[in-house]
């Protein structure tokens, strides 16, 4: 079912990963996704891979769960590193009639496998350790300088927590939604796309409304609350960074330059 | 021979993950056709994951399912006639209205079986009737009506597929007393006259006794008990225990007995209850109690 799914989820616990500040976990992303575009020489992928490595299992978070967060875009890696091969021109491998995969194409599929399939499981081992309060918490903070460009950092990151907040809630909505009306014979599973598309439609106006009405509610207690805004906000709990987190983005920075020289030696 | 059956029922949600967790264990039970029955259970004891596989909107992690004597599992294509025969109203059903009338609302289901517009027409009708809708309703949006009216409007969505096992999550909640009442005595009119085996999970003592002939009982997954009303409110104690309750009048008899009234030992209805005292009290013109 649809609460299968592992890519965005947190799963609590107590490793120093968990422990680390949401700032330095959000920066430490940043450079791991530049890093992995970096990438050149095909050694130099080792160096993001074995980092990760070493990142899940500090966090204790098991292997199965990691690799689950890829499936989703399995068919996505499947797709396009097929269109790679067959129409990327170069050396052809065999030739089948119009097709010619080629050694080029071959390459440029692996190399786009191996940085989404390590780019996707990099990136959630953000979400996997980070409760979503503090993560939407690190972001402000992090953009806090944008304030002065009047850019409405406060509101932004408060938007975030709250869609955050209500995923799992919506997910469970659709999930009940889906079978009152499955249990009335509703029928999502066959037919032609156009069919399924209509076939939705007794899933979609309820959950918009419902979503609506959520929306309602909430804005109403917020108020109740006297909530205005983040002016004069003071926080429960104060972010500071300690010296694991500078040795962290130590780590971040040295990896990065181990890629950089592989790139210029091989 | 009993409606529907299960053997060994087992489900667990999350398997396989550390949020595995058996909600429904070892389940063996079997409802006679035509047949009133209470479910009742403290809250988390399964009742709602056990409901849900009596049509097939839950697969069994193990044992069996049967309607009819048939396994609903056997052929998976069959699993949509299966859940025309058993109709289940989901808790808070008034949710799941989307359509712009409340006609073409009701008449999802029956379109959805393939009955005739004639068919479709006579069945919304005969819903409506049943929970007390007005037809001036009918073309009404179901989003301008009233929470007690949705709620209507989402049961007769589901008795107009006739459905030969109708099942109730909670049909009541939220609702007030009066209104708590109708819906359920329109229920119990709606399988009074058209015979149909009706499964009501409730969280009131009092309703069960009202109006169901057999009472199940869930308590941690389990299935503690499935048997006519009188017997299970008889093991009030062990009721008690599983944080459950009988109905109050139960009680006060009980208490009344223990205090050495001469009063019955099973009254679970306040018309019963009123009866077995009159017996109690001196006939006109009788002997007064010695005073
Ligand atoms: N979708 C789900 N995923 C995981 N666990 C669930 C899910 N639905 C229910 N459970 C768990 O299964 C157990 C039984 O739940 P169920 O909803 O069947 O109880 P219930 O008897 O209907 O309770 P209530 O009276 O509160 O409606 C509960 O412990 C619940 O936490
Ligand atoms: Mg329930």
């Amino acid at each position: 079912m649809i609460r299968d799914f592992t890519f965005g989820q947190f799963f609590p616990g107590n490793s120093i990963l968990h422990r680390l500040d949401p700032r330095t976990k959000l920066l430490w992303t940043i450079a791991y996704i530049v890093q992995l575009f970096v990438c050149d020489a095909w050694i130099s992928y080792l160096v993001p891979f074995l980092y990760l490595v070493l990142v899940i299992w500090i966090s204790k978070i098991s292997w199965v769960i990691v690799l689950r967060g890829v499936k989703p875009v399995l068919p996505l890696i499947v797709f396009t590193s097929v269109l790679n091969m067959f129409f990327v021109t170069g050396t052809p491998i065999v030739s089948i009639g119009f097709f010619h995969p080629t050694y080029e194409g071959l390459a440029l599929a692996v190399r786009l496998t191996l940085r989404i399939v390590l780019l996707i499981m990099g990136t959630s081992m953000l979400t996997y350790t980070t409760s979503p309060i503090a993560l939407t918490d690190g972001m402000e903070q992090l953009l806090r300088p944008l304030e002065k460009l009047r850019f409405p950092v406060h509101e932004m990151s408060m938007i975030m927590s709250i869609a955050l907040r209500f995923i799992p809630t919506l997910v469970e909505e659709t999930d009940k939604i889906m079978s009152a009306q499955k249990a009335r014979g509703a029928d999502m599973e066959s037919g032609s796309v156009i069919e399924r598309g209509k076939a939705m439609i007794p899933l979609l106006i309820p959950l918009f409304v419902s979503a609506f009405r959520r929306a309602e509610e909430l804005a109403e207690a917020m108020e109740c609350r006297c909530y205005r805004g983040g002016e004069g906000r003071t926080k429960l709990r104060q972010l500071c960074y300690t010296l694991l987190d500078a040795w962290t983005l130590l780590s971040a920075v040295v990896a990065f330059g181990l890629v950089i020289g592989c790139n210029v030696l091989f | 021979m009993a409606i529907l059956k299960t053997e060994h029922l087992t489900y667990r949600y999350s398997p396989g993950t550390p949020f595995e967790k058996a909600a429904v264990s070892d389940v063996n039970l079997e409802i006679e056709e035509g047949a009133f029955v209470g479910v009742i259970g403290h809250t988390g004891s399964g009742k709602s994951t056990l409901i849900q596989h009596f049509n097939g909107l839950l697969r069994p992690s193990s044992g069996h399912v049967y309607l009819d004597g048939q396994d609903i599992w056997a052929d998976k294509k069959k699993i949509r006639s299966v859940r025309f025969q058993v109709g289940l109203v989901f808790q808070y059903p008034e949710y799941q209205l989307f359509e712009e009338t409340v006609f073409k609302d009701i008449a999802f289901g029956p379109t959805n079986m393939g009955m005739t517009p004639d068919e479709v027409k006579r069945a919304v009708e005969e819903a409506m009737e049943f929970v007390g809708l007005s037809a001036s309703l009918a073309q009404k949006s179901p989003f301008d009506l009233s929470g007690g009216q949705k709620r209507r409007v989402a049961i007769a969505g589901v008795m107009a597929m006739r459905p030969r096992v109708l099942i109730l999550d909670e049909p009541t909640a939220g609702l007030d007393p009066k209104g708590r009442d109708r819906i359920l005595k329109q229920i119990r009119a709606f399988h009074d006259q058209t015979k149909t085996t009706v499964l009501l999970v409730s969280h009131s003592m009092e309703d069960i006794a009202d109006y169901a002939e057999k009472a199940l009982v869930m308590n941690h997954a389990k299935l503690f008990a499935y048997d006519t009303v009188e017997s299970v409110f008889s093991r009030s104690k062990e009721l008690e225990e599983l944080g459950l309750s009988v109905p109050q009048i139960t009680r006060v008899f009980h208490k009344l007995r223990a205090d050495g009234m001469p009063v019955r030992e099973n009254v679970y209805t306040i018309p019963y209850a009123i009866k077995d005292l009159m017996r109690q009290l001196p006939k006109k013109g009788g002997v007064p109690h010695d005073s």
